[in-house]
C-alpha cells in the first residue's frame, strides 16, 4: 500500500503479537458483558476465549477472563480502555508464558463406540485429570482440565476413538502462591 | 435536576416522555428549548456545554427520538463534551416486544457514551441521574445517557439528594508525582528547540487552565501551537503563537513540530489529522504528554514522559516548581532558543496562509478576515460546520479567549454549527454568536432556524457559499484526478428567500466591495440572520499536509501544488 491515497498513515512495521490473559473484575449488572465485549469488537481487538461468572454474591462482582493477542501497545490500550469503563473495578494482565500464573480450561468430550474404544479414550486423557461424568454401553462423557493447546490436541487425538461432540470453556486464571492481585 | 444546577434542557417531546414533560411545567427554574429535530437538540446542548463549561442536557423520546440524537452523542464523545441525555423508553413490560417506538437505546448508545443506564426501578432513579452528571463531568468529560421507561416515569419515589464528594470507582485520575514535574522542568531546561502543542484538554480544564497556560508560555518563552479544539486557550494574535498545526495548519507550526527536540503535549491526543504520517512524526524530539485520560498516553505516539492529570493542576505545579528552582529560566533560555526562533521566523516569512486576492470574487479567506476584523472587539462566539469553511475559520479567525470556538473536530459532523449556535446563544443571550457555515453543511440541520426564531436567538449564519461540498471537491481535485463525482449541489435554495420563509433576515453579498457593508448590516440586526456570502467556487484550502505525508512536506498553495504533486517526494520549501 505504498501508493495509498488515504490520509491515514499506514504503518508497515510488523510488530510481534503476544498472547495475554486479561482478567477483569466488574459489577454484575445488566449489559456489563456487552460493554466489555463491545469495547473489544469496536476497537478491533481480538478475543480468543472468554470466561465469565459471578464470583462474589454479596458484592455482585463478576470475574471476566479474556484471552487476547496483540502488540504490546494494543494490549496496553486494552487494559487502559477497560479501566475507563464505569462498572470495571480492576484489570489484571498476564502473559501466557508467565510461570507465576495458573491457566486452565475445561472440556467435555462425548465418545460413542464399542467398549474398547471408550476405554482407550479414557486412557488417552489420563494426563489431564479425566472425570467420567456419564457412561452407557455405547458412550462416555469425559471431562478434562488442561491448557488450550492440550485440549486442542485431545480433540484431535480422540477422533479415532469415536469422539462425536466437544464442549469447552474459555481459560480461567489464578496467580500461584499466597498473593492475590490487587 | 434542579440540584444539578440545570437551567436549560434541549428537547423534543414524544409518547414515551410525556410524563416528564407533564412535570416539567412545575419546575420554573428549568427552561426547556424546543428544537426541530433531536440531532439539533444534541448539538445545541454541545454548543451550550462548550461555551459555558456546564453539562448540556437533552430530553428525547424513545425510538426515533433516541436514534436521532446518536450523531450528537458520538460527536460529544469524540470531542470530550459533557452531555446528559435523558431518553424515554416504552413501559418496562413492553421492552423486548418490538413495541411502537421501541428501540434498544442503551444498546445503540453504548459505544458512543461514557456510560449509560436503563432505569428499571424508580427508587434508583434519583441516584442514577446524579451519577450520570458526575460521570459526564469528571475526568475526561463526555456524554452519558439515562433511558427511563414510561411506567417508571409515572411512579413516585422518595427523592435522594446528590451525595457530595463521593468519587466513583476511582475513574478520575489526577495524581501525578512531583518527580515527573521535575523531570519535565529538567527536559525544558535542556531543550534548545522546544514547542508546546496544546489541545482541547486545556479548554475542558476550565478558564483557569488557559490563564495558567499563558503564564507558562510567557515564563518559558517557548513557541506554542494549538490543535483545532485548543484554539482560544492561548491568544491567537500573540507573537509566540505559531497558529494551528495539523493537516491544514501553518507552515511554521508543522515544521516546528517536525524539527523540535522537545514537544510538550498539553491536553491533545496525537490525532491522525495532527500527526500526518506517524512513522515520520517529529523524529528527533523528546515527547511529553499531559492528559487526564490514561488511555490517551502511548495510544498513537509513544512518549518519553507521561503526566496523567488535570491540565490546570499540572501546569500550576510546573509553574510553582519553575519559580522555585529556576527563577531565571526565561533569561537563561532565551540564548538557547534564539536560533530556534530564527528558524521559526524563516518559516513564518513563507506566509503560508496567504492567498491570491481578487477584486471580482469574494475569496473565502477574505470573507473570514473581514468578519474577524469587524467583530474582534465584540467578544464573539464562533461555531462552524465541517469542511473548507471550518479550516478557513480556524486559520483566519483569531481567538483570544477559551470557550469562544465551537467546532466538530473528532467526528467532523456536517450540520453541527447551526444548532450549536442555538445552544451557545441560549447560554449567552447578550453575546454575538456566529455560525461560519458552508452551504452544504448548513442544509443538514437548517430546520433549527425555526428554533432560533421561536426563542428570539439572534444567531448569525454566515454561509461561505461556493455551491460545492468544497472539501470533497478539493480532495477530488488533488487525489482523484478532478473527477468531481457528486460534490456539486445543483438546485440550492435561495438562502435569502429561505430566511424570509423562516421569518428571519436574509442578506447576500456578491462582491468584495460590498462585503464590509453587508457584514455590518448583519451585525446591526438584532434578529437571526442567514448571510449568503457568494465566494470563489474553486478556491482550495491551503496549506495542506498531503495524504500520508509527514509535517515537513506541505503543499503551500496553488502554485506549489503544480511542483509538489501528492505522489512526488517532499522537497525543501523555504
Amino acid at each position: 500500500m505504498s501508493n495509498s491515497k488515504s490520509a491515514y498513515s499506514l504503518s508497515n512495521k510488523k510488530e510481534r503479537f503476544d498472547t495475554h490473559i486479561i482478567v477483569v473484575w466488574v459489577d454484575n449488572e445488566a449489559g456489563v458483558l456487552a460493554r466489555v465485549v463491545g469495547l473489544f469488537s469496536g476497537r478491533g481487538y481480538n478475543i480468543e476465549s472468554l470466561a465469565v461468572a459471578q464470583v462474589d454474591e454479596k458484592l455482585k462482582i463478576s470475574r471476566i477472563t479474556i484471552v487476547t493477542t496483540g502488540t504490546p501497545q494494543v494490549v496496553n490500550q486494552i487494559k487502559l480502555q477497560l479501566k475507563k469503563l464505569v462498572p470495571v473495578h480492576k484489570v489484571a494482565d498476564f502473559k501466557r508464558e508467565d510461570k507465576a500464573v495458573i491457566f486452565k480450561e475445561m472440556a467435555l468430550f462425548k465418545i460413542v463406540g464399542p467398549n474398547n474404544k471408550l476405554e482407550s479414550a479414557l486412557k488417552a486423557c489420563k494426563k489431564y485429570n479425566p472425570v467420567l461424568l456419564d457412561k452407557t454401553k455405547k458412550s462416555n462423557v469425559i471431562q478434562i482440565t488442561a491448557l488450550r493447546r492440550e485440549i486442542d490436541k485431545m480433540s484431535n487425538d480422540l477422533k479415532k476413538f469415536g469422539l462425536v461432540s466437544v464442549s469447552r470453556t474459555g481459560a480461567v486464571a489464578m496467580t500461584r502462591g499466597a498473593d492475590i492481585f490487587k | 435536576m434542579e440540584d444539578q444546577n440545570v437551567e436549560h434542557i434541549f428537547g423534543y417531546p414524544g409518547g414515551a416522555v410525556l410524563p416528564i414533560y407533564d412535570e416539567l411545567q412545575n419546575f420554573k427554574s428549568i427552561k426547556h428549548v424546543l428544537v426541530r429535530h433531536e440531532q439539533g437538540a444534541g448539538h445545541a446542548a454541545e454548543g451550550y456545554a462548550r461555551s459555558s463549561g456546564k453539562p448540556g442536557v437533552i430530553l428525547v423520546t424513545s425510538g426515533p427520538g433516541a436514534t436521532n440524537v446518536v450523531t450528537a452523542l458520538t460527536d460529544a464523545y469524540m470531542d470530550s463534551i459533557p452531555l446528559v441525555c435523558i431518553s424515554g423508553q416504552v413501559p418496562t413490560h413492553l421492552i423486548g416486544t418490538d413495541a411502537f417506538q421501541e428501540c434498544d437505546t442503551t444498546g445503540i448508545t453504548r459505544p458512543c457514551t461514557k456510560h449509560n443506564w436503563l432505569v428499571k426501578d424508580v427508587n434508583d432513579l434519583a441516584e442514577t441521574i446524579h451519577k450520570a452528571f458526575e460521570v459526564a463531568t469528571t475526568g475526561r468529560p463526555g456524554p452519558v445517557l439515562v433511558d427511563i421507561p414510561k411506567d417508571i416515569q409515572f411512579q413516585k419515589a422518595k427523592y435522594k439528594k446528590p451525595k457530595k464528594g463521593k468519587k466513583i470507582n476511582g475513574k478520575s485520575h489526577n495524581h501525578f508525582s512531583q518527580r515527573s514535574i521535575d523531570e519535565l522542568i529538567n527536559l525544558m531546561s535542556k531543550s534548545s528547540k522546544p514547542i508546546f502543542y496544546t489541545g482541547g484538554g486545556v479548554i475542558n480544564s476550565g478558564p483557569r487552565a488557559s490563564e495558567l497556560l499563558r503564564e507558562l508560555v510567557y515564563a518559558t518563552g517557548f513557541p506554542i501551537t494549538s490543535t483545532l479544539q485548543g484554539l482560544g486557550s492561548f491568544p491567537g494574535d500573540d507573537s509566540q503563537f505559531l497558529g494551528m498545526l495539523g493537516m491544514h495548519g501553518t507552515y511554521e507550526a508543522n515544521n516546528a513540530m517536525h524539527d523540535c527536540d522537545l514537544m510538550i503535549n498539553i491536553g491533545a491526543r496525537f490525532d491522525d489529522r495532527i500527526t500526518g504520517k506517524i512513522d515520520e512524526f517529529s523524529p528527533k524530539s523528546k515527547k511529553v504528554h499531559i492528559d487526564i485520560d490514561p488511555s490517551s498516553i502511548n495510544k498513537n505516539v509513544k512518549v518519553d514522559l507521561a503526566i496523567v492529570g488535570d491540565v490546570k493542576n499540572v501546569i500550576s505545579s510546573t509553574l510553582k516548581s519553575l519559580k522555585q528552582k529556576n527563577s531565571k529560566f526565561l533569561k537563561s533560555n532565551k540564548q538557547k532558543t534564539s536560533k530556534w526562533w530564527e528558524k521559526i521566523q524563516k518559516w513564518r516569512s513563507v506566509r503560508s496562509l496567504d492567498y491570491i486576492v481578487s477584486e471580482e470574487t469574494i475569496k473565502p479567506q477574505y470573507a473570514i478576515e473581514r468578519l474577524y476584523e469587524l467583530t474582534k472587539d465584540k467578544d464573539s462566539y464562533i461555531t462552524t460546520e465541517v469542511g473548507q469553511h471550518q479550516m478557513w475559520a480556524a486559520q483566519h479567525y483569531k481567538f483570544n479567549k477559551p470557550n469562544r470556538w465551537m467546532t466538530s473536530g473528532g467526528l467532523g459532523t456536517m450540520g453541527y454549527g447551526l444548532p450549536a449556535a442555538v445552544g451557545v446563544q441560549v447560554a449567552h443571550p447578550k453575546k454575538l454568536v456566529i455560525d461560519i457555515a458552508g452551504e452544504a453543511s448548513v442544509l443538514m440541520t437548517l430546520q433549527e432556524m425555526s428554533t432560533a426564531v421561536q426563542y428570539n436567538l439572534p444567531i448569525k449564519i454566515f454561509i461561505l457559499n461556493n455551491e460545492y461540498m468544497g472539501m470533497v471537491r478539493q480532495w477530488q481535485e488533488l487525489l482523484h484526478d478532478k473527477n468531481y463525482s457528486e460534490s456539486y449541489t445543483a438546485a440550492l435554495p435561495d438562502f435569502v428567500k429561505l430566511a424570509e420563509a423562516y421569518n428571519c433576515v436574509g442578506i447576500r453579498a456578491k462582491t468584495p466591495e460590498e462585503l464590509d457593508d453587508k457584514i455590518i448590516e448583519m451585525l446591526n440586526t438584532n434578529r437571526p440572520v442567514i448571510f449568503d456570502c457568494m465566494v470563489d467556487k474553486v478556491e482550495n484550502c491551503f496549506p495542506m499536509i498531503p495524504s500520508g505525508k509527514p509535517h515537513n512536506q506541505m503543499i503551500l498553495g496553488p502554485k506549489d501544488q503544480e511542483s509538489n504533486k501528492i505522489t512526488g517526494k517532499g522537497k525543501s520549501l523555504v
